[in-house]
């Protein structure tokens, strides 16, 4: 039994190694707390006002959301629902079509709601503060974790304008051993700002799967059972193999 | 009438159904006088999980049909309805997706039990045929039904594997075409791979599991000692070292069962991506025909063949690199088939065999598990390298099986089972 084990170690070993493999080291880390509902409510204000504009949730219903965040339906509706076109049982979906887009941007901005699953919440987190002044950009800006980016840096009010320093000069492109700082300050100091940040990315993580506060508050219980059950079990199977034995 | 002398009810219902239908004598035949080895070790829960996952598959699948749209304009938003919209759909799916990866950690365990016991040797040789004819769709199930939620890794998942046809020499280009429907992979696609998917091919795997438990019980069950437990029987002609499946084993499994859900709970319930790899993050992005991901790797349990595949990267007589890659691949599952006639060994288990088949079958978990890593990983020059490596030691091991086993020294095998 105990070789068997080993043996089954052998087998699994490489698998676990990758899983925990993998990952840039160049991103900040970034943790969401789904239970935190503030951070999401924040988020959701911070991503209804200056996201959705232009990118879509279009699976994410608001009234799906004011339950999950503990919002009152009228301030959903007073506060975070603009369009008229909107009603609260809808997705969050926005005017903005792909050929405009296609034309204002040069790429069509992506529906958001799964970004965080498609690119983790450490990039997307890394991305909303990696904005950096870059003349020769159309937008005037360029950012550290994507390059040549089409998007203008639209949260440039509350965060301000940052450089990017790499060793001693000044270099406009990319490197390693590059990092920002702020030029002028925007209307949040550099700590407001990255909390807002976290409070974005953290509600765009719970868009992207919003099962997963069901998902955690029914485990437990389901794993209690699995316990409970694989105890009876295996108490009738030793009293039923007593006579092979 | 049929066998006057089977096994009846004396009264009640059971007596009615048993005098048209041989209730009463399918349940002895194959649960409570079907004689099991009574040393039965930890390899052999594979068996009854195999058969919780399949049904766990049907059942989920069979309620994410009613709420998944196969169509290329509908079917990634569908699974993201199922996902929020649908009461329980997020359980459902990822039971399902879950499931799919569990599906094959049980069945690689399953055969790897098969190879450490030599359960495939004589008279099992049909047991293992249908066991391998049951992975071989189950590869062609899970293949098809990757490519049903229409992300990014599940078209140029399905691109990639369906124009490996293409490269077979003069009929290829036409077969590939005619796999796809259409010359790229495209909904038309998606509709065959549906079908094929929730109908065809679950019908042939239920067949197959059928035909594979309808061959085990008329050899009986092999063990950990791969000896007889049939040759010696008491005076009733029943095998002394058997015990009869129900209750023993049916309690056991349970035990197994039990164990085995929590873990894949675990999964379900807190990492439904598995890391990366149950549920690919390029996945949760729609198909784009236009625009290829910069790394296209299949899932897990296909990456020691991928790695097979991509490791042959020179041609030989004139025949294409990726064509010779795609006959390797199809010799490295083609060769598990014909394993009862490769092993020439006068024992079944390892137990008892020599210690080149010790060696030969640790290279050949090494070799196989080593692929799999690099078959998911972007291949650079050293790990191509590897992976030639690993592939000669994965043939070696089927390949030289004839000339070790039979050279090498076994050990005396014990008349009856050991605990």
């Amino acid at each position: 039994m105990r070789k068997s084990l080993l043996v089954l170690c052998i087998v699994l070993l490489p698998v676990t190694g990758l899983a925990a493999s993998g990952g840039d080291a160049h991103l900040r880390d970034m943790t969401p707390d789904l239970h935190d509902k503030a951070s999401l409510q924040n988020g959701m204000k911070l991503f209804v006002n200056y996201c959705m504009g232009c990118h879509s949730l279009k699976h994410q219903r608001f009234s799906r959301a004011a339950e999950d965040l503990e919002m009152p339906r009228e301030l959903v509706e007073d506060n975070l629902i603009f369009a008229d076109a909107h009603a609260f049982n809808d997705q969050m979906s926005n005017a903005l079509e792909t050929a405009q887009g296609e034309a204002w941007f040069g790429a069509a901005p992506p529906d958001l709601t799964l970004t965080t699953r498609l690119h983790g919440v450490d990039w997307v987190y890394s991305y909303l503060l990696g904005f950096y002044r870059d003349p020769e950009r159309p937008t005037g800006v360029n950012n550290t974790v994507f390059p040549l980016v089409a998007m203008p840096n639209v949260l440039e009010p509350l965060q301000g304008v940052q450089r990017q320093v790499c060793g001693d000069a000044e270099h406009e492109g990319d490197g390693s051993d590059c990092h920002l700082e702020l030029v002028h300050e925007g209307s949040m100091s550099p700590d407001e700002f990255e909390r807002a940040m976290f409070d974005l990315t953290n509600f765009l993580a719970y868009a992207s799967e919003p099962s997963k506060l069901k998902a955690q508050a029914l485990a437990p219980k389901v794993l209690i059972f699995l316990f409970v059950f694989a105890v009876v079990a295996y108490l009738l199977k030793r009293e039923y193999w007593r006579d092979v034995h | 009438m049929g066998n006057p002398n089977k096994p009846k009810a004396q009264r009640g219902v059971m007596r009615w159904v048993d005098e048209r239908f041989p209730a009463t004598q399918l349940w002895q035949d194959h649960l409570s006088r079907y004689y099991a080895p009574r040393n039965f070790n930890f390899w052999y829960f594979f068996g009854s999980l195999a058969l919780l996952m399949l049904v766990n598959q049907i059942l989920t699948g069979i309620w994410l049909t009613m709420s998944f749209t196969p169509t290329a304009e509908g079917a990634f938003d569908s699974v993201e309805y199922i996902m929020r919209d649908v009461e329980w759909g997020w359980l459902i799916r990822y039971l399902h997706t879950t499931g799919a990866s569990a599906f094959f950690v049980v069945i690689y365990l399953h055969m790897f039990r098969g190879l450490l016991y030599g359960s495939y040797k004589a008279p099992r040789e049909l047991v293992w045929v249908f066991g391998m004819a049951i992975y071989l769709a189950l590869m062609a199930e899970a293949f098809m039904g990757y490519l049903l939620p229409w992300g990014q890794m599940s078209y140029w998942g399905a691109q990639v594997i369906t124009s490996l046809f293409s490269a077979i020499p003069a009929i290829g280009p036409g077969l590939a075409e005619w796999i796809r429907g259409d010359y790229l992979v495209t909904g038309i696609t998606l509709n065959r791979f549906f079908a094929l998917h929730v109908v065809a091919l679950p019908i042939v795997i239920l067949a197959l599991v059928v035909l594979h438990i309808v061959a085990l019980h008329e050899v009986g069950s092999n063990n950990p000692d791969g000896i007889e437990i049939k040759d010696k029987t008491d005076s009733n002609g029943k095998p002394l070292d058997g015990i009869p499946f129900h209750p023993y084993y049916t309690v056991k499994d349970l035990v197994g069962v039990a164990v085995f859900l929590f873990v894949f709970c675990v999964v379900v319930f807190y990492f439904p991506e598995g890391g990366g790899y149950f549920i690919e993050k390029p996945n949760f992005e729609p198909a784009d025909p236009l625009q290829t991901p910069d790394h296209i790797a299949p899932v897990w349990y296909f990456t020691p063949f991928y790695a097979i595949l991509r490791g042959v990267t020179f041609s030989v007589f004139g025949l294409e690199a990726k064509f010779l890659g795609v006959v390797c691949m199809g010799l490295a599952i083609g060769l598990l088939f014909v394993l009862p006639w490769l092993d020439r060994s006068p024992v079944r288990s390892m137990r008892y065999k020599g210690w080149i088949s010790r060696v030969m079958l640790g290279l050949f978990v090494i070799c196989f598990s080593v692929l799999g890593v690099l078959g998911v990983l972007p291949s650079t020059e050293t790990r191509t390298t590897i992976a030639q490596l690993c592939t000669l030691g994965y043939f070696a091991y089927f390949l030289l099986m004839p000339f070790y086993t039979r050279l090498e020294k076994t050990r005396p095998v014990p008349e009856r089972v050991t605990d």
